[in-house]
């Protein structure tokens, strides 16, 4: 066994960091890495948002949007959208379900460093030859050898590697959602956030597997002359479109389904009622869930499947409209007669509901196989999912950042100017994407840099570049917000600053490493809530107070990544002009990964435990 | 939860029945094991062998990939045991999931249009 010395040794904060396997530091991590992504997403579509501002505009070149909206669409996913979707799940389903940690650590804090070294070797496209350039779907023969630039080999790569990390935190999710519970919490006593991870974890598992093995042939394709996609050799593109979107429905749900969760946290709480129809809700979450495989067609209608199968998946598409329509019934009439508290979290909650309609609306319009002619590569599908995309899953992020904020950092975000953050942010998101669902209609193309004068595009297109700015400041204001409050913010030093209703909300505040030092027993859905009416307001113990055991923390997660990343980069430079051979980053590559993998392996890591002393001084010190 | 918590852990948690029982597991996960490297040799062999007329080669391959995958399922991923109804519903609705997408691109990807 390790000696009590790892623990007590005085470890300097960036090594701590760097080698953390506590889920609520691999959270902060998750959220850090995920805003900047973000932020940089965010800055790209102001970039060729101006370029769109007046017609005929030379702000910047053609190759240069391409490389600007591929870029704004696969960051904004796969590395902004997902790693924040970890950063809270990380956060709350340990907590939320009376667990001391995630089921596996070390795999905890490797899915965060594989994210984020495959994030970066996407972001250096730009310094070596440009970015990818073939669109988020990089839809062959675009994305081939012979037409696609090297910026698709980073997009391929990074991909891989950065999916690997989303892949190994999905199963551990699931892993720890289903052996991790505290005594009393059943399944129908799950929170309905961390309902909607196990889920999304789910779909995690069966849709980045298909993504994987994509990639993969791409990748072949591209690197090794295989030919996959080319149709000339046999090959044949429409299947990439197949796996691309296997893959790529069920990710809009993977995304949506979480911010359905908080969605379903935050309104309860400041309601101060109950979620409304709880069964209806999980079972309308593993609806969506299983029906989300089962349309991706409904983004291939025009390639020309022929009419049956279009229909067969225009119906299919049409049906995830029921169970979507449960959850936002359900969220009104959790509303309805509740002692609402519209605090910045709600106003980001009960704002969710109408915008995510009016995505779903004409969601099922694009489900018509027929019409979907008409609205094919136009700006109504950009409307569209940037209504599904910013009107749900970013306003539900939100919500989220300012309803846990306080359990995260140890004070609240200051109201006032999060309201003004939330106004900005929603008129902005109305001005820039409400209008294009009118230029989609008058027929303005998506994915093309310019436009003609005089074609009435003129003063839509400036209306939603204003929008775009208008985010932009509210995203400016949300960082004023941080930076002032943790100036000026009073610590919060109670449990349950919100008067909430889930476990999470037992712990101190700050939140010790082991959580909670004796596992609750938790005696209803809404537990907390459930113990101030019926207990003492604190949750009952199930066992004694003990010494506790906990995981090391470790580096290997980190060099496994760095070795990932450089061996990808070694197969990339197979088609860059670098004076070092490819095999050179192969190699180190793979030795530092293997290398790191062996050593995970022979060494015997039992953790460590925090003696009983320690844990009642600290439990005596916080409350 | 164990009713035991205020204890410290032992080197093993297990009694001897349970480790008899692992035991007996490894033993037929191996012989297992075994017995699909064998049907994978002669799956090579069948390719490899001269004379073999493709027409004996495509089925009789495949119908040793679906004993493997039976054999993959049924002893290396617990399906035949008790107490595992979370794994075998995930890999159930996996292959609820796959099922209609590879017939669906095996159908949608053929030259006739539907």
């Amino acid at each position: 066994m390790v000696s009590e010395a790892t623990n007590t040794r005085k470890k300097s904060v960036l090594w701590d960091w760097l080698t953390t396997v506590d889920h609520k530091k691999i959270a902060i991590l998750y959220l850090i890495a995920g805003a900047l992504f973000f932020v940089k997403a965010g800055l790209m579509a102001v970039l060729f948002r101006i370029q769109l501002i007046a017609p005929e505009m030379e702000f910047i070149s053609g190759q240069t949007f391409n490389e600007l909206v591929t870029m704004h669409g696969t960051i904004m996913l796969f590395l902004a959208a997902t790693p924040l979707i970890f950063a809270f799940a990380n956060f709350a389903v340990p907590l939320q379900i009376g667990a001391r940690d995630v089921a596996f650590p070390f795999v905890n804090s490797l899915g965060f460093w594989l994210f984020l070294s495959g994030g970066i070797l996407l972001s250096i496209s730009w310094f070596f030859g440009g970015a990818p350039d073939a669109g988020w779907t990089s839809y062959v023969p675009l994305a081939s050898r012979e037409f696609g630039g090297i910026g698709i080999d980073f997009y391929v790569l990074g991909l891989q590697i950065s999916g690997f990390g989303t892949l190994v935190s999905g199963i551990n999710f699931i892993v720890t959602i289903i052996n991790m519970r505290a005594p009393g919490m059943t399944m129908m006593r799950l929170p309905l956030f961390v309902w909607t991870m196990l889920i999304t974890s789910m779909l995690i598992v069966f849709a980045f597997t298909p993504l994987a093995a994509g990639l993969a042939l791409l990748m072949l394709d591209r690197i090794f002359d295989a030919q996959f996609f080319i149709p000339g050799e046999g090959g044949n593109v429409v299947l990439w479109q197949h796996i691309f979107w296997i893959f790529g429905h069920p990710e809009v749900y993977i995304l949506v389904l979480p911010a359905f969760g908080i969605i379903s946290e935050v309104i309860p709480a400041f309601s101060k009622k109950r979620l409304f129809g709880y069964t209806s809700m999980v079972f309308a979450v593993l609806i969506i869930g299983f029906l989300s495989f089962m349309v991706w067609l409904h983004h291939m209608f025009t390639v020309g499947v022929g009419p049956i199968a279009n229909s067969v998946f225009a119906i299919a598409t049409m049906t995830i409209a029921v169970p979507t329509g449960i959850k936002i019934f359900n969220w009104l009439f959790t509303m309805w007669g509740g002692k609402i508290r519209f605090t910045t979290a709600m106003h980001f909650a009960a704002s969710f509901v109408p915008t995510f309609v009016l995505g779903g609306v004409t969601g099922v319009m694009l489900a018509m196989a027929p019409v979907t002619h008409l609205y094919h590569d136009t700006y109504f599908v950009v409307a569209h999912f940037h209504y599904i995309i910013v009107g749900g899953i970013v306003l539900g992020l939100f919500a989220g950042f300012f309803y846990w904020y306080p359990k995260m950092f140890g004070h609240k975000l200051n109201e006032t100017l999060g309201i003004i953050m939330f106004w900005l942010f929603y008129i902005g998101f109305h001005l820039t994407f409400f209008i294009q669902h009118i230029l989609g209609l008058m027929g303005m193309p998506r994915r093309v840099y310019t436009f003609l004068e005089g074609q009435g595009l003129d003063t839509m297109n400036f209306i939603s570049t204003i929008g775009a700015f208008l985010m932009s400041a509210a995203i400016i204001v949300l960082v004023v917000n941080i930076v002032y409050s943790a100036l000026n913010s009073e610590r919060v030093t109670v449990k349950d600053p919100w008067d909430a209703r889930t476990l999470e909300w037992a712990t101190h505040t700050p939140i010790p490493e082991y959580n909670f030092a004796q596992t609750p027993q938790v005696r209803s859905l809404d537990p907390v809530f459930y113990e101030k009416i019926h207990g003492n307001g604190e949750m009952k113990p199930v066992e004694p107070l003990d010494e506790i055991h906990m995981p090391n923390g470790s580096i290997l997660p980190l060099i496994i990544s760095i070795g990932l990343f450089i061996a990808g980069f070694g197969f990339i430079s197979f088609h860059l002009d670098l004076f070092i051979s490819p095999y050179v980053f192969i190699a180190v590559g793979g030795i530092l990964t293997f290398g790191a993998m062996a050593a995970r392996s022979l060494q015997n890591d039992h953790g460590y435990h925090i003696d009983k002393e320690t844990v009642e001084s600290m439990e005596k010190e916080l409350s | 939860m164990a009713e035991h918590l205020d204890q410290s852990f032992e080197d093993s948690a297990m009694n001897s029945e349970e480790k008899r029982k692992i035991n007996r597991e490894q033993r037929t996960q191996i012989i297992a094991f075994a017995f699909m490297i064998g049907l994978t040799i002669l799956a090579f062999l069948a390719v490899g062998a001269e004379g073999l007329p493709p027409i004996f080669t495509t089925p009789f391959i495949l119908l040793l990939a679906f004993v493997q995958l039976i054999l993959q399922l049924y002893y290396f991923m617990h399906l035949k045991d008790k107490d595992h109804g979370w794994p075998n519903s995930f890999m159930i609705s996996g292959l609820v999931l796959a099922a209609p997408m590879i017939v669906a691109l095996i159908m949608l990807l053929g030259v006739v249009k539907y």
